[in-house]
């Protein structure tokens, strides 16, 4: 199967183009739309459909190949690593990510411990009355 | 294959009022290239070099193989050009120039300059006197492009040009790289076409290049940081401050060496650091110029 890439960069994102490619192509993959196994667009093309520079595409499949969460092969294109545990560890790392930055703007704010986990239990229950 | 499209070891050219000033450069195959550099910092100068209508006073050329300028004619071939002055003739149409330069380089690709045509919403049978500057320009490159050359030099291309067009012909050159053996080197005062498309980025200023690298090894190397620092304190003895701003406890720096051992040797020396922000490839062209002018090494 062949991926057509739909992803898009954002210019007022502020994040590198990079990160936003690492992003999107994570997402693809936890939520099952790029399946484990799967072919992804190769660099150059995705490089065309993003009308972004090579070498920024290049680094972003650089970066997911070295946490495992897609494999090149030369001469054949890039896959999605057929790694059953990854899109469970894609959201832990996702969270652990937002952890950091709640950790860093209650540090902005000058929140104590206590009222930063208050504030947490507040939003999950939050969370929990809107699924219900 | 050669490795690089274009080498240029310690070239220099002396004018009376201007001089370049041993410059080395190498372009590898298959990627673009970002030439930015102010009026009169020596981008023209260059390109001409590249394509032999000016002799270097010294310093050896190579493209595509070919020494230059030498083997000019051989390297010419396989090099498409295309200027804001490109001289084409008024009276004729688009379709004439077409057929001329078809009948000059047999890798004209009519098919591709046909979908090109389309593309970029231009009609053969319109003569050039009767277009508009995006067009023109749209037109030139169309005849540059549809003959497949090697190397594609182009000097300001989207300048003067519409959002629309400029999102047309920056989607025409990336393509081009679909092929990995053809290479493009693009001069502009936009910083934003040559962050979006370009693999290196060159800067030139006053006859010298200043930086020569990957963009994404460039804009990594770059932040600028929000300090607190103590009444009493000052920055600029810190190792690589490039610049900084602000006389109260808030200020700000800039550093062309980041990294996060930086950042702790900077909370080690006692500022407080509130935000690290990236630049956009034009803060970081400005700033190279000012601290270059400045007389400070990058």
């Amino acid at each position: 199967m062949n991926i057509h890439s739909d992803l898009s960069i954002s210019r007022t994102d502020g994040r590198p183009m990079y990160l936003q490619i690492i992003e999107q192509i994570k997402q693809r993959i936890a939520i099952g739309d790029w399946p484990a196994g799967s072919e992804i667009p190769s660099i150059r093309q995705l490089a065309i459909d993003l009308r972004i520079s090579v070498i920024t595409v290049k680094r972003a499949y650089f970066e997911l190949e070295h946490e495992g969460i897609i494999v090149t092969q030369h001469g054949k294109g890039s896959f999605v690593a057929t790694n059953t545990q990854l899109s469970r560890q894609l959201w832990e790392d996702e969270l652990d990510s937002y952890l950091e930055q709640v950790a860093r703007l209650a540090a902005l704010l000058g929140l104590s411990n206590e009222q930063l986990i208050h504030r947490l239990q507040a939003a999950a229950a939050q969370q929990q009355q809107e699924l219900l | 294959m050669n490795t690089h499209a274009v080498e240029l070891h310690k070239v220099g050219k002396r004018y009376k009022y201007f001089s370049l000033n041993d410059i080395s450069l190498s372009l590898p195959t298959g990627s673009i290239t970002g030439f930015i550099g102010v009026n009169g910092a020596g981008k023209s100068t260059t390109i001409r070099i590249l394509l032999g209508l000016v002799h270097q006073d010294h310093g050896s050329v190579q493209v595509l193989g070919q020494a230059m300028p030498e083997q000019q004619v051989l390297a010419k071939r396989e090099i498409g050009y295309v200027s804001e002055d490109m001289r084409l003739y008024p009276k004729a149409s688009l379709a004439w120039h077409m057929q001329f330069i078809q009948s000059i380089y047999p890798n004209w690709d009519q098919a591709y300059a046909e979908q090109l045509l389309k593309r970029f919403d231009l009609r053969a049978e319109q003569k050039i006197k009767g277009l508009s500057h995006g067009q023109r320009v749209k037109a030139s490159l169309l005849l540059a492009l549809a003959r497949r050359p090697k190397l594609l030099i182009l000097d300001e291309p989207t300048t003067g040009l519409d959002p629309v067009a400029r999102q047309e012909v920056l989607t025409a050159l990336i393509e081009v790289l679909a092929d990995e053996d053809r290479t493009i080197l693009f001069s502009s005062h936009n910083t934003l076409d040559v962050e979006q498309i370009s693999d290196q980025v060159v800067f030139i200023d006053q006859g010298s290049i200043i930086e020569a690298r990957s963009k994404e090894d460039l804009l990594d190397a770059w932040r600028r940081l929000r300090v607190r620092v103590a009444p009493d304190q000052t920055v600029a003895q810190l190792p690589y401050v490039l610049q900084h701003q602000g006389h109260g406890q808030l200020q700000t720096i800039i550093t062309n060496r980041y990294s996060p051992e930086l950042q702790q040797t900077y909370q080690q020396a006692g500022l407080e650091i509130q935000a690290v922000e990236l630049l956009t490839l034009e803060e970081i062209f400005v700033a190279s110029i000012q601290a270059r002018r400045e007389g400070k090494n990058l």
